[in-house]
């Protein structure tokens, strides 16, 4: 048995969801490879060697692998498949869009999103957005995975693992990057926050988002979230989104303003340490997920807590 | 111009999920059962296609029990031209899905295949992507624009780190996030007729796919509780807790 986990990378940098996989990836109880599939890579390659727990990198830098297209990314990790027992993941929207391409061409499902490793076989993951967690049981001789990043804590820095480089060419018709648009505001990643401070469809413009949001999670070092009602009216951009079609977070404290609850936006936070919620409706079902629930205005009490902290 | 629409008969996002208590599943007696959310978007997208004049046949097929008639029916109502019910009793996989799918697109040929980019009973995320690479077609996942030109298609995707935008050669795969489009509440006309649209049953099985899971489910259970939390009355009583009892701050 060996896991290969395939890191997430933007050709720049090593994206923190890899080394949330690998930790995944470390309770499954076989030796680990990472590949790092790209274009001019080779810094990337370094980056992943030095994850903990992490025996070799396999660097497959072609052209193709420019932008991330998952047409041959997916041909690139069929090509080195053979070797593994465990394909995997982080079930970001690189990995998402990858990984079960790879197990059809491999033949074989896919268990989407494992919150929890019970044994080389078997793993926990959510259905239902979280309302139910089903324990999945592969048989299968490859057993293809995405990792919930949330779900996993990171593993260190401090490995050494050599940097084999594999050629390859692919073949499949693939789609053409044009260009990319980061909305994000330049402060700290949704994704592996400590705090992170979302507003709701109660902040009634995108003005009064960043007037009351942006200055509360400046003073905590947050990151900002949003539910869908917020992103789908414009005022917050879609990466902010969180939820069962968003990001998944759990953060040290997850501070709700202005949102009702609904299950789909709960399941991008409910695991969260510490929750915070605020919203002017006593039977919010917000509440009840909240260790700290404040019925309130939000546009009193918002400024108010920013100014007092 | 032809686009093939798959949609799943799932419950119904907003009645509460069920857990039944010997772990075995979520309970669906009696409860309310819609087209998928995002499988509606893809509805309304191929519908939206047709009536610009770009695609002249939309067909919305649907793997399930016989129930699913009325999933499709749905489909019919906004604007689909004809449905295929590929029956199946009891869960198919993803993986068998995107191989029915790849069984019919090889018969009817469309150019285009637009699905949810998940179901929202098993969140799983996988048949768009599966089926793309079975046909060996391009695919655009989590769409929020789509704009057709002649035989190219350039999609804006909702990713990670904002938006991305690609270009694909028909035929592709596309499947839709949840602000490609609001999706249209069929009118009473539409909906008389659509029961009068061709609708054609085939049996699973006749497509060659093997339909037993291969992954198994050993239980189902309720997520974990969180012990219940307190109110607090002021701003000034939050901060106190957050730094001296929860001391996150
Ligand atoms: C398939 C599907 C997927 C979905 N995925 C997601 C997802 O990933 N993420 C997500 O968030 N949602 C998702 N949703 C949408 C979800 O069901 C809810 O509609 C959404 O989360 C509601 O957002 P909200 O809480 O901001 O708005 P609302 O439900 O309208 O809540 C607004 C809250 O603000 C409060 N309020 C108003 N004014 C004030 C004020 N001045 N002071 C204090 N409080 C005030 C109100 O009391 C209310 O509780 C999804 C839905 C579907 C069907
Ligand atoms: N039984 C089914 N019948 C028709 N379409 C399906 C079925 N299952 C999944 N799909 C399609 O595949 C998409 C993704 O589903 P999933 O991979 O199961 O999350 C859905 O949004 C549907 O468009």
């Amino acid at each position: 048995m060996t896991t290969l986990i395939l890191a997430e990378h933007d050709n720049a940098a090593l994206l923190g969801a890899t080394a949330r996989a690998v930790l995944a990836a470390l309770e499954i109880g076989a030796p680990i490879h990472v590949l790092v599939a790209g274009h001019n890579a080779t810094g990337i390659a370094q980056s992943a060697a030095k994850l903990e727990g992490v025996e070799k990198v396999l660097l497959i830098d072609h052209e193709s692998l420019a932008h991330g297209a998952p047409e041959p990314v997916s041909e690139a990790v069929v090509a080195v498949a053979a070797a593994y027992s465990h394909l995997g993941a982080p079930a970001t929207t690189y990995g998402k869009s990858i990984m079960p391409r790879v197990a059809a061409l491999l033949g074989v499902m896919q268990v989407s999103e494992i919150t929890k490793v019970l044994s080389a076989h078997s793993f926990e993951r959510p259905v239902y957005a979280g309302a139910a967690i089903e324990t999945v049981e592969a048989t299968a001789d490859k057993i293809v995975f995405t990792v919930r990043a949330s779900a996993f804590d990171a593993v260190g820095e401090g490995g050494s693992a050599p940097v084999e480089t594999v050629e390859f060419t692919p073949t499949m018709r693939t789609s053409r990057f044009v260009g990319r648009e980061s909305a994000g505001g330049g402060g700290p990643d949704l994704a592996s926050a400590k705090i992170v401070v979302s507003g709701g469809r109660a902040l009634g413009s995108a003005e009064q988002f960043n007037a009351i949001i942006q200055p509360l999670a400046e003073k905590l070092g947050a990151a900002i979230g949003a539910s869908r009602a917020a992103v789908d009216a414009g005022y917050a951009p879609n990466d902010w989104q969180v939820g069962q079609t968003g990001k998944v977070v759990a953060p040290d404290l997850y501070i709700a303003v202005g949102i009702s609850g609904a299950i789909q936006h709960l399941a991008g936070m409910k695991n969260s340490k510490v929750i915070v919620a605020i919203d002017k409706d006593p039977d919010a079902p917000i509440f009840a997920v909240a260790d700290y629930g404040l019925v309130a205005d939000i546009f009193e009490a918002v400024p108010e807590l920013t100014k007092a902290l | 111009m032809k686009i093939l629409v798959p949609v799943k008969r799932v419950l119904d996002a907003n009645v509460a999920v069920r857990v039944k208590p010997d772990g075995t599943g979520v309970d669906l007696t009696n409860l309310r059962m819609s087209m998928n959310p995002f499988d509606e978007i893809a509805v309304e997208e191929a519908a939206r296609l047709k009536e610009a004049g770009i695609v002249q046949t939309v067909t919305a097929v649907s793997i399930g029990p016989a129930q699913a008639t009325d999933t499709l029916r749905a489909a019919l109502a906004m604007g689909a031209d004809d449905a295929i019910l590929v029956k199946a009793d009891g869960p198919v996989e993803p993986l068998a899905v995107a191989k029915i799918l790849k069984a019919l697109v090889e018969t009817h040929q469309p150019d285009l295949v637009i699905m949810g980019k998940q179901a929202i009973d098993g969140d799983s995320g996988q048949v768009a992507q599966m089926l793309s690479a079975l046909l060996g077609w391009p695919q655009a996942t989590f769409a929020s624009k789509v704009e057709m030109n002649g035989s190219i298609v350039r999609v804006t995707r909702e990713v990670d780190g904002g938006l991305e935008t690609i270009e694909m050669d028909l035929p592709a795969v596309i499947s839709t996030d949840l602000r490609l489009n609001n999706p249209r509440r069929a009118s009473l006309p539409s909906v008389m007729q659509a029961k009068k649209k061709p609708l054609e049953e085939i049996d699973a099985a006749s497509l060659g796919v093997a339909l037993e899971p291969t992954l198994r489910i050993a239980s189902t259970l309720p997520p974990p509780g969180r012990k219940p939390g307190s109110r607090v009355e002021s701003v000034s009583e939050l901060i106190d807790k957050l730094k001296n009892e929860a001391r996150v701050i």
